[in-house]
């Protein structure tokens, strides 16, 4: 069976040629960047160019790029950092809409002393700008806001949340983890201190991530150990990883600027499609402000899992905010901060695309989809009452 | 992904009785949308009073559908004294079983046919007379209470995964925990194991952390503090200081908050009292 990969916000595919950058960092040259010899040294000179093909992406100096393990690394470590460099500081602001590695770091840090702003969400998604100015205060030590939504592709205002931030003098952070690679960032115009990325989503392989300090910001490291990334992340560097990240990067640096695949206009045309061939569905986010290969969508009166589970019977690849998906019983943090209503929430679907998306491929997705969700709410209850309804009013 | 077993799989992708048995003699409806599921019920009876069509219609997960289907299955040739028998383990042994999480799918299809069953009968819902302890999913006493009874459920991750009750927002934990207890004393079950029993010096010292790590930082933010007086057996006399002493709330601050952290980090007899 072919697969249908719309789940690209989960992770990507490794591309065939930051793969083969990678390979020989596998294999043959397996020296230690921080060694004394040549055979070492040749990969300490690989690494410095995959941290300039990183910094380039983000519009940023090689010597403000920390490599890590993964974007949860990044996000820990810049928030720790943050707290120990503003000891004094008890309040710290995020957003309700983050992702778990900087949400559940905030509740703990809830749990353990700080006092902790989650600054609302309109129901598009939208960050309340004045609500975050009001909470800003000379306790606050941090603020830490997504650069874009990882389920509704929603992208908050940065140039706005830096004058407001900034002009506080507040230290400001973003998880760009999924923004990365999608749209331009360029750190010498939206000045954050610390930012995030991961190389999974941006076709590197799993286990490698960066993070993006700006020169000047008081640091303390995470990980303690060696004198590697210029002692602000111990351990013994992840070696064909970052190679790859690096290539990775720089792929998608050409790619943002190439603008040759149109993946909005594919994202576009699956939402439209499915708009013409299905009744009752929502777009969930801000369609204005939005991640090119992101969409949400709502299908009411029937549960996400289930739908999913019948997409999977095809190949198609695809994600849930619906609370049977995760293991818990409520529909995802996400679309409730949003006050997506219950009929909607449960029933929704994240599709996420890339640069390998094919129309193809959306073309298949709208054959399949239209007759699962017929028959999802063939089944459903709710489905019939408001059809009945709907016929008797 | 849900490990989920064939026989769920293939009662998802292709169930069994699905639609509205027409002029059913016996309907049940439970669950709802906010809820995330819910399964409607229909049975017809034959001549002998056996159930001769089921059919349901169902709003869930996988493991949601699957269970309706496999229900209406099992029922068919029963009389419906043979099926109020039907448990939701039955509903479960039948799909060759369920990921924990989802055990609340058979018990929402075992409720079913019981409502249905009871609509034949032209009886009240047995549930209806309880009160609602979960309202995230709208949950009574009664029914924790019988669920946490028949499969001897003892943490609250096991009620969560039968019943729903304290999977939401949690402000109904020590309702649920209050009925766990009492049920556990009723039954003479072993209570779950404990942390071990510490000695006095050990517990005394440990509530001084716990406030200080836990609980006065909480209230330092509101301008307040807590000093630790003097522990007498399950007693912790403690004194609130600043803006907490003269505070209307400090009563309830003191029993629901402090009361709660030294219970769950030091041990769930404690009580807490001002001094």
């Amino acid at each position: 069976m072919n697969i249908v990969y719309l789940d690209n916000n989960a992770t990507t595919r490794v591309d065939p040629a930051v793969l083969e950058t990678m390979l020989p960092y596998l294999d043959e040259w397996y020296g230690n960047p921080s060694s004394m010899h040549s055979f070492g040294g040749e990969v300490g000179r690989k690494i410095a160019a995959a941290r300039e093909q990183t910094a380039q992406l983000l519009g940023a100096d090689p010597e403000e790029i920390i490599f890590t393990g993964c974007g949860t690394e990044s996000d820990s470590t810049a928030i720790w950092s943050a707290l120990r460099s503003e000891p004094d500081k008890k309040h710290i602001v995020t957003s309700r809409v983050e992702h778990p590695a900087v949400k559940n770091l905030f509740e703990y840090l809830g749990k353990n002393g700080y006092r902790v702003t989650f600054v609302p969400v309109d129901g598009q998604g939208r960050l309340d700008l004045d609500f975050l100015s009001d909470s800003l205060g000379d306790d606050t030590a941090l603020v830490s806001l997504m650069w874009a939504n990882n389920e509704t592709g929603v992208i908050f205002p940065f140039p706005e949340i830096v004058e407001r931030v900034k002009e506080k003098g507040i230290l400001l952070h973003s998880d760009a983890i999924q923004a990365a690679g999608k749209i331009p960032l360029n750190m010498s115009r939206d000045r954050v201190d610390m930012l995030s990325i991961s190389g999974h989503k941006i076709h590197a392989p799993k286990g490698i991530g960066a993070l993006y300090v700006r020169k000047g910001t008081r640091f303390s490291p995470f990980l303690i150990g060696g004198h590697q990334e210029g002692g602000r992340r111990g351990g013994t560097e992840n070696t064909a990883s970052i190679i790859g990240f690096g290539k990775a990067c720089e792929l998608a640096a050409a790619r943002l600027e190439s603008k040759d695949q149109d993946i909005a206009g594919f994202r576009d045309r699956l939402e439209q499609g499915l708009i013409a061939g299905v009744p009752r569905i929502l777009i969930n986010g801000d369609t204005e402000n939005r991640l090119p290969n992101t969409s949400s969508i709502s299908f009411e009166y029937i549960e996400g899992e289930s739908i999913l589970l019948m997409l999977d019977k095809h190949g198609i690849c695809a994600s849930s905010g619906s609370a049977c998906t995760s293991g818990s019983l409520e529909p995802s943090h996400v679309l409730r901060a949003m006050g997506i209503p219950y009929t909607a929430a449960h029933g929704s679907i994240r599709f996420s695309l890339s640069h390998l998306s094919t129309r193809e491929e959306i073309d298949f997705v709208l054959e399949k989809v239209p007759p699962v969700i017929k028959r999802l709410r063939s089944m459903s209850p709710f489905w019939a009452e408001h059809v009945s309804t709907c016929q008797s009013a | 992904m849900w490990d989920y077993t064939d026989k769920v799989k293939e009662h998802f992708l292709e169930p069994r009785n699905v639609g509205v048995v027409e002029e059913a003699d016996g309907l049940g409806e439970v669950g709802s949308l906010a809820c995330g599921d819910a399964l409607k019920l229909s049975f017809k009876l034959d001549a002998d009073k056996r159930i001769k069509e089921a059919k349901f219609q169902t709003f869930g997960c996988a493991s949601a559908i699957a269970s309706s289907s496999a229900l209406t299955e099992m029922v068919k040739g029963l009389t419906l004294e043979e099926a109020e028998k039907i448990t939701n383990e039955d509903i479960a042994d039948f799909l060759g079983g369920l990921p924990k999480e989802k055990m609340h799918c058979s018990v929402m299809g075992r409720d079913a046919l019981e409502r249905a069953i009871q609509s034949y009968r032209g009886e009240a819902p047995r549930d209806v007379d309880g009160l609602i302890v979960c309202e995230c999913f709208g949950v009574t006493d009664k029914q924790i209470e019988r669920e946490v009874r028949e499969h001897q459920l003892q943490s609250m991750e096991e009620v969560t995964a039968y019943v729903k009750a304290g999977g939401g927002c949690g402000n109904c934990l020590d309702q649920v925990q209050e009925i766990m207890d009492r049920v556990r004393q009723e039954e003479g079950w072993a209570p779950p194991a404990r942390k071990p029993r510490l000695t006095n010096i050990q517990k005394i010292k440990l509530i001084q952390e716990t406030l200080q790590r836990e609980v006065s930082p909480m209230l330092q933010k509101d301008g307040g503090n807590i000093e630790l007086v003097d522990v007498e057996g399950d007693q912790v006399l403690v004194r609130l200081k600043g803006a907490c002493s003269s505070c209307m709330k400090s009563e309830s601050t003191l029993r629901d908050f402090v009361r709660n952290k030294l219970r769950e980090l030091v041990a769930p007899e404690l009580e807490v009292r001002e001094v």
